[in-house]
C-alpha cells in the first residue's frame, strides 16, 4: 500500500542511535543523529555515512538497452566505456521533469538506473510505458538493493581502512563491481554533498554489516537534514523543489546535462531546444541575503512590489555562514547581480542574484 | 528532561511569560529549544509594536525549520533582546535567561489563561 510507511534495513540501528526519525518519500528516515551542523561539518571536514537505501534501482538489459536508455535520458551514454556513471534527467515530452537520476554503464546493453525514492512508482511505470517499443528487459530492483553514501575528504581512506575496499582506481563518476562477502556489489565515486565520496549498492545483509563497521570505527552517521544542506550549498537540485513536472532542466539551468544534438534525440528534447532558443519564462537562480533572516521554500521573491517568483530551497548556510536560497524567478529579473527581495513573514529583505554554486565542491576528478 | 521554572506562566505553544510588575518577559521554554535544535535566527518585532495574545509575533529558526512565536499575552513591546541578533544560540544555552521580548501588559487577566509550571510539566509529559 502506498500509504504504509516503509523502512530501510538500518531502521532499528538509527532508532538505537537516538536519531530523530521522520517520514520522507514514504520511508521512515533519520533526519539527524547529533545535529545537522555537526553532521554537515563532519562531511565537509572529515567523513560521514548516510543510509540512502530508500533510493530506487532499475536495471535495463536487452539488445536495445543502450538505445532505449539514451532515448528516455537527457545525457548521452552512447558508446560510453563500461564503468562510467552519468547524471541526467528523464523528461516528459513538454520538457517537464519525470525525475533526475544516475545511469551506471554496467556492460554493453546493461544499464543500472538510480532514481529518487519519492518517484519510484511513477518512474517505473514511465520506464515500462516507454519500453513497449524497444527490445529491452526492465527489472525493478529497489527491494533488493540497500545503499550507503560515504562522503567527505576522508572517504577514500575510510573505504580502505574500515571497509577494506580500495577505491584509488575510481575517478569521479565511475564505478566498479567487486566481490564482497560472497556477493557482487557496486561501488561508485559519486554523491550528493559537494565533497569527494562513494556510494555502495549491496544486499541488506552487506549494508548492515558495513554500517556496523563504520559505526565501530567512529564514522559520523549523517541524516537527511544535512544531506539537504550539503547538496544545497554545492548547487545541486532536489526533485520536488528545483526540478518538477513543471520545471525543465533548462529552467533549472541544468542544460549541460541535456545533450540536444545526440543521435536519436530524447523524450522532451524539442521542448528543451525551444526553451533554450527562445529563453524560458522562468529561471532558477541563487539569491544571497545580507540579513540573517532565512528564506524558505515557498516564500515570495519580489522585484520592487511585484512578485516575480518563489524560493525553492533556502538556508542559513552552515559552510558559507550566509542566508542563501535557490529561487525560481522570471527570466527578465534573473541576471547575476540583480537586486531583488524576499518576503519573510511580515518583512521584506533585500537579496542579490548570485551563482547557485554557493560552495565550491571538492571532487576528486 | 527539560528545565521548568516555578512562578512563570506557560502557553501550549511553548512560550513562557515571566511577570515583573506591569511587564512580561516572553521567551520559549527549555523544552522548546531542545526540540528545535540549534537556533540560528530569531525574528523579533520592533519596540512599540502591539502584540496580541494568540497571535504570531515572530519566529525562532533552526537550520531545519522556522517555528512561529505565538504571543501568550497582549501588550506593547518595550524592549527586544538585541543580544539574540548576534548570538541566537543563547536561547539554547539558557532559554529562560534569554527572553525574546519585554512587553507592557495590557490585560493581566490574560495570565489566567496560561498554565503554571505543574500544568506545563504535565502537558509535555515530564
Amino acid at each position: 500500500m502506498a500509504d504504509e510507511i516503509k523502512i530501510t534495513c538500518l531502521h532499528d540501528k538509527h532508532v538505537a542511535l537516538g536519531a530523530l526519525m521522520s517520514p520522507f518519500a514514504g520511508y521512515d528516515m533519520p533526519i539527524q543523529y547529533n545535529g545537522i551542523e555537526t553532521e554537515h561539518n563532519a562531511v565537509r571536514k572529515a567523513v560521514g555515512v548516510f543510509d540512502v537505501s530508500h533510493m530506487g534501482e532499475v536495471r535495463i538489459t536487452g539488445p536495445q538497452a543502450e538505445k532505449f536508455v539514451n532515448y528516455i535520458f537527457t545525457n548521452d551514454i552512447a558508446g560510453a566505456e563500461v564503468g562510467k556513471v552519468f547524471y541526467g534527467m528523464m523528461l516528459y515530452p513538454d520538457g517537464g521533469t519525470v525525475d533526475d537520476l544516475l545511469v551506471y554503464k554496467m556492460g554493453e546493453n546493461d544499464l543500472f538506473l538510480v532514481i529518487n525514492a519519492a518517484n519510484i512508482d511513477k518512474d517505473v511505470a514511465w520506464i515500462n510505458q516507454q519500453a513497449a517499443n524497444f527490445d529491452v528487459k526492465v527489472d525493478h530492483q529497489s527491494d533488493y538493493y540497500s545503499q550507503l553514501a560515504i562522503q567527505g575528504p576522508e572517504a577514500e581512506k575510510t573505504m580502505a581502512a574500515v571497509l577494506n575496499i580500495d577505491c584509488s582506481d575510481l575517478t569521479f563518476y565511475t564505478h566498479k563491481e567487486i566481490e564482497y562477502d560472497g556477493e557482487t556489489i557496486i561501488v561508485s565515486r559519486t554523491g550528493y554533498t559537494g565533497e569527494d565520496g562513494f556510494e555502495v549498492y549491496a544486499s541488506a545483509a552487506v549494508i548492515m554489516k558495513m554500517w556496523d563497521m563504520l559505526m565501530a570505527a567512529g564514522v559520523q552517521p549523517c541524516g537527511l537534514g544535512c544531506r539537504d544542506t550539503l547538496r544545497f550549498e554545492a548547487g545541486l537540485p532536489l526533485y520536488g523543489d528545483e526540478l518538477t513536472a513543471e520545471i525543465s532542466p533548462i529552467v533549472a539551468t541544468l542544460g549541460m546535462f541535456c545533450k540536444l544534438d545526440k543521435e536519436g534525440g530524447f523524450i522532451g528534447r524539442d521542448a528543451c531546444a525551444q526553451q533554450k532558443a527562445e529563453g524560458s519564462a522562468k529561471k532558477l537562480v541563487g539569491l544571497e541575503l545580507k540579513d540573517k533572516a532565512i528564506p524558505r521554500h515557498g516564500y515570495e521573491v519580489l522585484d520592487g512590489d511585484k512578485v516575480v517568483g518563489y524560493i525553492t530551497t533556502g538556508y542559513r548556510s552552515i559552510s558559507c555562514e550566509k542566508s542563501l536560497a535557490f529561487a525560481l524567478v522570471d527570466r527578465a529579473v534573473g541576471a547575476l547581480g540583480n537586486e531583488l527581495s524576499v518576503r519573510i513573514r511580515k518583512k521584506v529583505f533585500p537579496a542579490t542574484v548570485v551563482k547557485k554554486r554557493f560552495y565550491q565542491p571538492n571532487y576528486k576528478k | 528532561m527539560s528545565k521548568i521554572i516555578e512562578g512563570l506562566y506557560y502557553s501550549e505553544s511553548h512560550e513562557y511569560v515571566r511577570v515583573e510588575g506591569e511587564f512580561g518577559f516572553i521567551g520559549i521554554t527549555d523544552h522548546a529549544q531542545h526540540e528545535l535544535g540549534n537556533v540560528v535566527y530569531v525574528d523579533m518585532p520592533e519596540v512599540d509594536d502591539e502584540v496580541t495574545a494568540g497571535e504570531e509575533f515572530g519566529a525562532v529558526e533552526s537550520t531545519k525549520a522556522a517555528s512561529d512565536l505565538i504571543c501568550p499575552v497582549s501588550g506593547t513591546v518595550v524592549e527586544v533582546n538585541e543580544a539574540l541578533e548576534d548570538e541566537p544560540g543563547l536561547i539554547n544555552k539558557d532559554a529562560f535567561e534569554n527572553w525574546i521580548i519585554k512587553v507592557e501588559l495590557s490585560d493581566k487577566g490574560e495570565l489566567d489563561n496560561l498554565m503554571d509550571a505543574a500544568g506545563y510539566k504535565a502537558m509535555i509529559g515530564e
